[in-house]
């Protein structure tokens, strides 16, 4: 799945950023806006005519990207099985998800979740 | 003192990291604003004085996200910083302004300087407002793993940059050893955040959540712009206009004065009629200007515009531009002038070129004059089936026929543009803008506006003066002196020229003075035709005059030239003053002409078909 196609308010993790060609000036530049391996997005918004552009938020940064630009993120399939210890800072967040799923094993992909590597953002 | 030649120091960062704030905060008034020699980017310097008596220059840097620049003023913020810009020595010290509310991002970027080995402290801005988001920072760890020194500050607060002055005052740091060629800095970012930030309560975004709830909605934040646009062009329009009338009779009145003291002859009509007129055509504009820049302000500062660019980006990409080019378009249906300024806001420099040249097709409110004038007399005030004013759909129609022309003219000029221009927008967390900073701002635009733009229109508008005025008309000679003089010559030489568009040598002639602003037209078609010399009474006694005169074809070939209305130097001068080229005043000024002219053929033309 790819940034653009994920539906509103919710988050996924991306795998990485698709370069069109070897000088795409705009795969190099979302990777220095933090779009990067690992890092969990959401989407926030969507643009009033058409879907276009998308706001997405990433860490505590929020971005505008036009449909083009959102489709050179490739997000991960699934989301990684967290540990037990990332889940209790986001109490509020498991009100989300379906009773019958262990909170912290294979959420589905609607959670603003923090990645291992990056426990604050 | 203990310096003799200043410290110079450049601030480096992020865009809403917060710098422009900062800048404002060390330098006060004490800045500078200029160009780079051939960009459009904006140079801003400024002094300050640190309690140790150090004098310092402080260089305020474009906004970058790295240093492979994608836009001219990320090219400057990098050769600047690398040393190797031509005409601006290296800094001494390089500051890295880092908000503390986005360190994920702007701490990379941080890390990219950091691997220049240049002499660099680091300034954590908007310290406040970490524990708004439930975090810490260990600055003195950070100092540590950096190597280089690492400072607080708040940038909207007054004394909120004592810690930087300070660490001015410090010896000079010794140049950080660079990672290792090919250091993965995302990661290096990780580390110190893992190292140097600890949460201390719950995640906290949520005003962020809430307010973007609602202002980017398709429908409600549609309805939250449309009425901070509403209230913003009520503002330009009306407040504005007190103070306008205020400066304009102020003026006439230091006319008068001063005509009252100098003897009769061509010293009193010089000072009275060119300078001080000039001036005033000037001055006049300052309400409105300064009334539309502290909206544009107040919201670029408040993080709105960004999100009202997210809003208007589809519309705005139909004519090949992005949303950031909606507000100066928009503002130039006030007037152009500062529209044209306003474009600063747009990034993508080829985005800003073509605002620029179709910011003068927005109809502005000088253009109202002559259309309420035309109109008036020549368009029968009946109502259509009953419910349209045919007044009404005529001045509605010329709105369109421009707004059409700038779509038309937007998409030829991009064309050839096959790249894809990212839109990339940051989306920055809501502030409350920093009234001190905010005044800066407004002064700065005040100040550039009357300096640069004004003298030269005030030079031109003496010019004119001379034209007009010389040589003087022979003694007992009947008809407007105006006839007699250079424009009027030139008038009658242009005739030839614009007898195929319908106009008689009494619009050529008027056409010369309207140089100077587009309204001044008509109180110059008063004078060519002898009636009174206001402008209300010009109206007035001018609409029978011209009704009886010109044909219907005429009237409509004048009101499509006014469409285009090629000939205000105002808006030239600003184009001029924001792009640093003449070439393409001259490119402004030769399509807009070259539209004029065909409109109105064809509209003179068509009108005598159908019978005009």
């Amino acid at each position: 799945m790819r940034l653009n196609q994920l539906p509103l308010r919710t988050a996924g993790v991306i795998d990485h950023v698709e370069a069109l060609s070897p000088t795409d000036a705009i795969a190099q530049r979302l990777g220095e806006l933090g779009f990067v391996p690992g890092e969990p997005v959401k989407v926030i918004a969507f643009g009033p005519l058409g879907g276009d552009p998308m706001a997405v938020e990433i860490g505590f940064t929020r971005f505008a990207l036009r449909q083009s630009e959102a489709q050179r993120i490739v997000l991960q399939a699934e989301v990684p099985v967290l540990p037990h210890a990332a889940c209790p800072a986001h109490p509020h967040e498991h009100t989300l998800v379906d009773a019958d799923v262990s909170p912290c094993a294979s959420q589905p992909a609607s959670l603003h979740q923090p990645s291992v590597a990056e426990p604050l953002v | 003192m203990t310096d003799l030649s200043p410290l110079r120091i450049a601030l480096v960062g992020n865009p809403n990291c917060g710098k422009t704030a900062l800048f404002n905060q060390l330098t006060g008034s004490r800045q500078k604003v200029a160009n780079y020699a051939g960009v459009t980017v904006e140079r801003k310097a400024g002094r300050l004085i640190t309690p140790a008596g150090r004098r310092v220059q402080v260089l305020d840097l474009p906004g970058t996200y790295s240093l492979a620049a994608t836009s001219p003023d990320e090219a400057v913020t990098r050769d600047v910083c690398r040393g190797v810009y031509k005409g601006e020595p290296a800094p001494d010290l390089i500051v890295s302004v880092v908000a503390a509310t986005n360190l994920r991002l702007h701490l990379r970027f941080m890390l990219e300087l950091r691997q220049l080995g240049r002499p660099m402290i680091v300034v954590l801005n908007m310290i406040d407002a970490i524990s708004k988001q439930g975090l810490s920072i260990d600055l003195p760890r950070l100092q540590a793993e950096l190597g280089v020194p690492v400072v607080s500050a708040v940038g909207v607060k007054r004394g909120g940059a004592q810690n930087i002055l300070a660490a001015l005052d410090a010896p000079p740091p010794p140049p950080p050893t660079p990672l290792p060629d090919g250091t993965d800095l995302h990661a290096e970012v990780r580390r110190l955040m893992g190292l140097c930030v600890a949460r201390t309560s719950e995640r906290q975004q949520a005003f962020e959540e809430k307010m973007d709830r609602w202002v980017l909605h398709p429908v409600w934040g549609m309805l939250i712009l449309f009425v901070l646009l509403f209230i913003m062009f009520q503002a330009v329009f009306s407040w504005a206009q007190p103070f306008m009338d205020l400066l304009d009779n102020g003026m006439k009145s230091l006319g008068d004065l001063i005509g009252a003291l100098l003897p009769e002859g061509a010293l009193r009509s010089l000072v009275v009629d060119g300078i001080i007129a000039g001036a005033g055509t000037v001055i006049v504009f300052l309400p409105q200007i300064l009334i539309l820049f502290l909206w544009i302000l107040a919201l670029e500062e408040s993080g709105y515009l960004p999100r009202a660019a997210f809003m208007l980006d589809k519309l705005m990409a139909s004519a090949g531009l992005s949303g950031r080019s909606f507000i100066p378009l928009l503002s130039s249906f006030a007037c152009a002038v500062p529209g044209i300024m306003s474009t600063r806001t747009i990034q993508n420099p080829r985005d800003r070129m073509v605002t620029i040249l179709i910011a003068p097709l927005m109809t502005c409110s000088a253009r109202l004059p002559v259309y309420a004038l035309l109109i008036g007399a020549f368009v029968p005030a009946r109502r259509l089936g009953g419910i349209f004013n045919v007044q009404g759909l005529v001045l509605f129609a010329l709105y369109g026929a421009a707004i059409l022309s700038a779509l038309i003219v937007a998409r030829v000029l991009k064309r050839h543009d096959t790249d894809e221009h990212p839109l990339l927008l940051e989306l920055p967390n809501y502030r409350l803008p920093g009234l001190h900073s905010l005044a800066i701002e407004l002064w700065q635009r005040a100040r550039i506006f009357l300096s640069r733009v004004g003298t030269i229109i005030v030079t031109l508008s003496v010019l004119l003066w001379a034209l007009s005025s010389f040589p003087a008309p022979p003694v007992g000679a009947v008809g407007p002196a105006i006839d007699y003089s250079l424009a009027g010559r030139i008038g009658h030489l242009m005739l030839p020229f614009f007898q195929p568009i319908g106009f008689n040598w009494q619009i050529c002639v008027a056409l010369i003075p309207g140089l100077a602003a587009r309204e001044v037209a008509v109180s110059a078609l008063a004078t060519v035709y002898s009636v009174g010399a206001s402008e209300t009474d010009a109206a007035s006694q001018l609409a029978p005059l011209l009704s009886a005169q010109w044909s219907l074809a005429t009237a409509f070939s004048l009101l499509a030239w006014y469409v285009y209305a090629p000939q205000c130097f105002s808006t030239l001068a600003v184009i001029r003053r924001e792009t640093g080229s003449w070439r393409l005043v001259w490119v402004t000024a030769a399509y807009l002409f070259g539209m004029a002219y065909a409109a109105s053929f064809l509209a003179y033309h068509i009108t005598r078909l159908i019978g005009g």
